[in-house]
Parts: structure tokens; sequence; C-alpha cells
């Protein structure tokens, strides 16, 4: 029995590097060709760690093309939206679970129907909304719709939190005369702290790796995030294959960091939304 | 409750909800209505669309590019969403024993998840170079064997969109972790007493316990999968020989290289009613396997 328990440990661990080996080869593989020459990428066998390492190389790709511009682009839209998902998502989240009114519950179903829309759907018709405002080039499209939505996932994490503060807390403060309001931005507010930063950092992922949404609505250059610039490293027939992949290391890394400093309450928070047996 | 209160709750309730209901009503309600009536007339995105009635169904059901389109996308979900599932699910089990460094091997599996989907397209279609991927210079270095063309060769581009899409398994298996987690100790624990190996425990406690995210993660799958983008966009944008010309691939053609806005419309309505379906039909089964805890919320 404790043979085979100690066996189970060992083959399973063995599994476990092997898979996540095969998972980081991709990305080791992205970063040692963007510090390789040309000539050390078209190369067989391959090279592993080229000598010395090209670290020029990401110097040339934050030139060959506006890389600071579609940096502070991808910023600007990536900070609108945490900010507009902020803003209502808690609210309406609040609403179906902390105020007792006869809605609620259809709303509720209202939010959760709302993931079983593709996304082409109701792609055209607001492009053609968008276009008929003016708003095509701006970064206006990727940012207001965050304002007025929320996301149905966030919304339902948020409700799952909301439900598990206590009713006297609020109804304390209802008593002592605060406003409905107050009682959400000054008690309940504070108190999800941890799933906001969720929140935020599901929104940064969303916004900041989004590739369709840009694709559709910013066509001059000068307004490219980063994600469509990088295209922009391959021509009909050939592609920089060393910059690229540095500039793909670049973008990668904002996301790698926001992810490892919060993976943990990403984790428990998955576990504390019901998404559960 | 007084009706004072009872009128005061309801406003706040509307208030507190006002903008997700704005957002609803423009972003959501308006263009689907929207969009079923540009289905139904030509359009070229300005001026006025001219009502044609069935006439772009009509000629979607004429269209090679559509049922080619139609069929990549079925026959990459039709791998894809079974595959990813029992990739993610194995992980879960993999990343649910008790090892003291597990946390590591977890923050491992899921950093591919993280990436954008176009750095992703672009590292795979380096990856899968027939001549310089380290894919193929691996098959040929252990294995001896010539790797396909992969992303140039129509018989294994597919394929090699559904393995992509398994380097992202860590996002549903730590889903799937969290809820095997959560499955009763006391449980799993009378079962070993009573005998139960490993197959009975998984088969019978763990896989019913857990079925409402199994419920959750097919039907996100489907979704996903069926509007598979991005990497299709980065990786071959449609070749070779429209062998990876999926249906979002080809509706975002049609609606923004083409500019046929009601033909588009009328691909979107197509594919909405698709999922619709397939998600019903997943429902309608789950009240056979999906268990719900009794007395919860």
């Amino acid at each position: 029995m404790n043979l085979r328990h100690f066996t189970v440990k060992v083959l399973g661990r063995l599994i476990l590097i092997l898979i996540s080996v095969i998972f980081l080869v991709p990305i080791f593989w992205m970063f040692t060709t963007s510090i390789k020459d040309l000539s050390e990428v078209m190369t067989y066998p391959p090279i592993w760690w080229p000598n010395p390492p090209k670290w020029y190389n990401y110097v040339k790709a934050v030139n060959y093309i506006p890389f600071g511009r579609y940096t502070l682009n991808t910023i600007i839209i990536t900070i609108g939206n945490i900010a507009g998902v902020l803003f209502s998502a808690p609210l309406v989240a609040y609403s179906i679970s902390k105020i007792k009114w006869g809605g609620r519950n259809i709303l509720f179903m209202l939010i959760l129907s709302t993931v079983l829309i593709p996304f082409p759907v109701i792609m055209i018709p607001v492009f053609i909304v968008f276009s008929r405002l003016g708003w095509i080039n701006t970064f206006r499209p990727l940012i207001i719709p965050a304002f007025l939505g929320g996301g149905a996932f966030n919304i339902f994490l948020l409700r799952q939190f909301f439900m598990t503060i206590p009713e006297e807390l609020s109804d304390a403060a209802r008593i002592d005369g605060a406003s409905e309001f107050g009682i959400y931005s000054k008690i309940m507010l504070p108190l999800i702290k941890p799933i906001l930063i969720v929140i935020s950092l599901f929104t940064f992922l969303g916004a900041w790796n989004d590739f369709m949404g840009p694709l559709i609505y910013l066509q001059d250059e000068a307004k490219y995030t980063l994600a469509l610039g990088l295209q922009m490293y391959r021509s009909t027939n050939y592609v920089e294959w060393p910059l690229l992949m540095a500039a793909s290391t670049i973008v990668v890394i904002p996301t790698i960091i926001a992810f490892y400093f919060t993976q943990n309450t990403i984790v428990e928070s998955v576990t504390l939304t019901g998404l559960k047996g | 409750m007084k009706a004072g209160t009872s009128r005061r709750n309801t406003l706040y309730g509307i208030l507190f909800a006002l903008p997700w209901i704005i957002g609803f009503l423009a972003f959501t309600a308006y263009p689907i209505l929207a969009s079923l009536y540009y289905s139904l007339t030509e359009f070229v995105g300005i001026g006025t669309p001219k009502w044609i009635g069935s006439g772009n169904y009509q000629a979607l059901l004429k269209d090679e590019l559509f049922w080619k389109s139609l069929y990549n996308t079925v026959y990459y979900v039709s791998l894809a969403v079974p595959i990813g599932f029992v990739v993610g699910l194995g992980l879960a089990l993999l990343l649910n024993m008790d090892l003291k460094e597990v946390g590591l091997y977890r923050t491992l599996v899921y950093i591919p998840y993280v990436l954008p989907a176009v750095v992703v397209g672009f590292i795979w279609l380096w990856m899968l170079n027939p001549y310089y991927g380290l894919l193929n210079l691996f098959l040929n270095t252990v294995f001896h064997i010539q790797g396909p063309g992969w992303f140039s060769d129509p018989k294994w581009a597919k394929p090699a969109f559904v393995m992509l899409a398994q380097w992202g398994a860590g996002g549903s298996a730590v889903i799937f972790l969290a809820a095997i987690k959560d499955v009763p100790r006391e449980l799993l624990e009378s079962a070993e007493i009573d005998g139960a190996g490993w197959w009975t425990k998984f088969s019978k406690i763990i896989i019913p316990m857990i079925s409402p995210v199994i419920l959750y993660h097919l039907i996100t799958a489907l979704f996903g999968g069926f509007q598979i983008f991005t990497t299709a966009y980065i990786a071959t944008n449609g070749g070779p020989a429209n062998a990876t010309l999926f249906y979002v691939l080809y509706l975002y053609r049609n609606a923004f290289q083409y500019s046929k806005m009601g033909y588009a419309s009328a691909m979107a309505w197509i594919l909405f009613i698709i999922v619709l379906i397939l998600t019903l039909i997943i429902f309608r089964t789950s009240a056979r396997w999906v268990f719900y805890r009794g007395g919860g919320e």
C-alpha cells in the first residue's frame, strides 16, 4: 500500500514535470528566438541559447514599429476598460443581490443569458452605430461599452460575493440613516476589494490581449494597439522572426506578471463563485 | 414590508442597474434585432439597407465558401471540445495530487492561457514551421520522422489548431481543479473504506459532483470553438486552400473586407441559431447527467 502510494507520487510528479516543460517550451522558444540573429534562427540543429545573446534585437524591435505609441494606446484602452468595469459591474451586481426589488431575478437571468450571444451577432450593428457616431478610429468603441456593461461573468462573481455579506450590516447602516449609495460605496465596496482586484485582472487581460475589437475599430495605424502592431513585423512573404518574438516577449511580460501576483486570489475566487458542484 | 420601502427599493434597484440596462439595450438588445433586420437586406454599411427578404440566406446556401467554413468549424469544434475536456480534466486530476510543489505546476500550466491570442498564433506559426519549427526538428531528431507541413498542409492545418487550443487547457484545468477540491472529503474517504478503487471514486463520486462545472465548461468551450478567429487570422488567415477558413473568419471578411454587411449578418444569425440549438441539446441531456447538490443556494 505504502509502496504503491510512493510509486503513484513519483509517477505523478514526473508526468507533471514533463507537462510543465511541454507547456513552457513554446514560451522559451519565443524568448530564445528573440535574442538570435536571423542566421541563427534558420539552422539545423536548432540553437537553444545563442552566443552571444543578441539583446539589441529588443532595441531594433521597439524602433521597427511605433512601439511606444502602441503601448500608450493599449494602456489607455486597458485602463479605460478597467475603470469602466469597476464602475458598472459592482453597481448592477449590488442591485441584483443586495436590494430587494421585484425585477432582480429577471435581471439576473437576463445578465446570464447574454453569454449565450455570439459576438458576431452583435458586432455588425454595433459597428454601424459607432460609425454613424463618427467613432471609428477612436478608442471610444473599445472603452465606453465597459462603462455600460461590466461582463456577465464579473457580475456573477460579484453577486456571489455580495450574497455572503450579512444583511445586518446594511440594515444597521440604514437605521443610522445612511443612503443606499453610501452603504454601497462606504461599506460594500471596501468589503469586496479582493474580488475587485480579480475582476481588474481579468479585464486587464481581456483588454490588453484583445485583437478583434481593435482590428474592427482602429484603421489608422497611429491608433493601433500592441496586439495589432505585432502584425507589422510580417510582410507578405517574410517574417522578422527575432524582432517579432522580441516584441511578443515585451507584450507578454505584463500579462504574466499580473497573473503571477494575483493567481492565488483567482483560484480562490473560482472556488467561491459557486461555480462548483 | 411597507409599500414605501418597496417602491424605494425598486427605484434604487433600477438606478443601480441603470448603466447595465442602458448598455444591454444599446449593445445587446438593439444589435440582435438590427442584425436580424440587416440579414434580410442588402447593406454595404452606409446608406439605407435594401430589403431583399430571404435573399442572403438563399445565396448562402449556394455559397461554397460558406459551407466550407461551416465544415471547417464543425470539424474543429468536434475535435477541440472533447479533446479539450479530457486534457483539462486530466490536468486538473494531476494538479490535485498531494505534492508540496504542486502550486508551481499549476502556475506554469496556467501561464499560456493568459497570453494574447495574437502572440499564441505567432508562437505556434513559428513552432510549427515545417523546416525550422521546433516540433518538426524534434520529430526528426528523436523519432527520425519527417513532420507534416502543419499550417501549410491542408490536411494538417485544422489538427494544428486543435493542438494549439490544448496549450490553453490550463484555464479549464484550474476551474475543474477548484471543483474537485470542493468534493467533500468524507465522501471519498467513506468510499475508500468501502473498498472503492481509483476509477470508482473518479466515475461515481468526482464526476457527478463536478458535473455542473462540466456543463459550464462544455457550453463555454462550444461557444469559444465556434468563434475561433484570432489565432486563425494570424497563423493561416484561412489558408492553405481555405482549409482553415473558419466561420467567423469568413463572416469577418464578408462584413469588413467585402462590405457585405447584410450577408455577414445572415451568417451571424445562422451561427446564433446553431449554437443555441446545440446549447439547448446539451441542457436537455444535462438533466440526465448533471447532479446538483441538494440544499444549496
